[in-house]
């Protein structure tokens, strides 16, 4: 009985990410499905905590709902004219995009069930932060780097992209 | 007790729906918003794959790595996105079907 807890929380927040989720793919509204993401991104911190991984969810939190969710939001705000209020975006190919996305979901689904995963024993939870400092800083020294360069690099050229041509 | 499988299909559930995102939206905001649910389902996998499989934290690093490429998608995107509606006054996919700016 006492595990009825977790199993809550993960069927709630389940529930939250994939509603959301099909908000910000079905819903008719630009900003609404913007901070639907934000309920989205929240819900996988949760998962992230959930699984222990608790720098991750603290990244996850910055990086997307501090960064990539702003990022969007301006994005929204840019590119629809300030007289056109209501900001609605338009599908196509519904009914074979949802065929493909239902097909891919039932794939994936039978995979994973049917699949005899070895499972080993959990890892007792604790800080993960030192642990993964510590790998970056000697495993992944190279893989950090470059990821450290292509950082640089994109946010480079995202400035170079979206400048004026007049500047040239 | 929730197994590896149920965070491995509301994953799959998640992917499909950004798929689903990905092949109707005529946005290209929206299309961005869609693959940012793929990076999250592919994230939640491999952290749930480290947890119960592996059982170290080698899968939290590959998943730090790629919320860095996701930024990076983002920002770079979201420039193309901006340019594209410099020259056609409109962010939609169907309305930018030629190269020559």
């Amino acid at each position: 009985m006492e595990t009825l807890g977790p199993q809550i929380i993960f069927w709630a927040f389940a529930a939250l990410m994939l509603g959301s989720a099909f908000i910000v793919v079905h819903g008719k509204n630009l900003v609404r499905s913007a901070f639907s993401l934000l309920a989205t991104f929240f819900s996988a911190a949760v998962f992230y905590v959930m699984l222990g991984a608790d720098f991750l969810a603290g990244v996850q939190l910055l990086v997307y709902v501090g960064g990539i969710l702003t990022l969007l939001v301006f994005g929204v705000m840019l590119t629809n004219r300030i007289y056109n209020l209501n900001l609605e975006t338009q599908t196509f190919q519904v009914l074979p995009g949802a065929l493909v996305s239902l097909a891919v979901f039932v794939i994936l689904t039978t995979v994973v069930v049917r699949t005899p995963w070895s499972q080993s024993a959990l890892i007792e939870d604790g800080p993960t932060t030192p642990i993964i400092g510590r790998a970056l800083m000697t495993e992944y020294v190279l893989p950090f780097e470059i990821a450290s360069v292509l950082l640089l690099v994109a946010l480079l050229g995202a400035a170079m992209l979206v400048r004026r041509r007049t500047d040239l | 007790m929730i197994s590896l499988e149920h965070y491995l299909i509301v994953a799959a559930a998640l992917f499909s729906l950004g798929l689903y995102g990905v092949l109707t939206r005529k946005n290209a905001i929206n299309v961005l918003m869609s693959i940012e649910l793929i990076f999250n389902s592919a994230n939640i996998n491999l952290i749930a794959f480290s947890r119960f499989v592996s059982g170290d934290t080698e899968g939290q690093v590959f998943a730090l790595f790629v919320i860095v490429i996701a930024a990076c998608e983002a920002a770079v995107a979201l420039a193309i996105i901006m340019s594209l509606y410099r020259i056609l006054k409109d962010v939609s996919l169907d309305e930018a079907s030629v190269l020559k700016g």
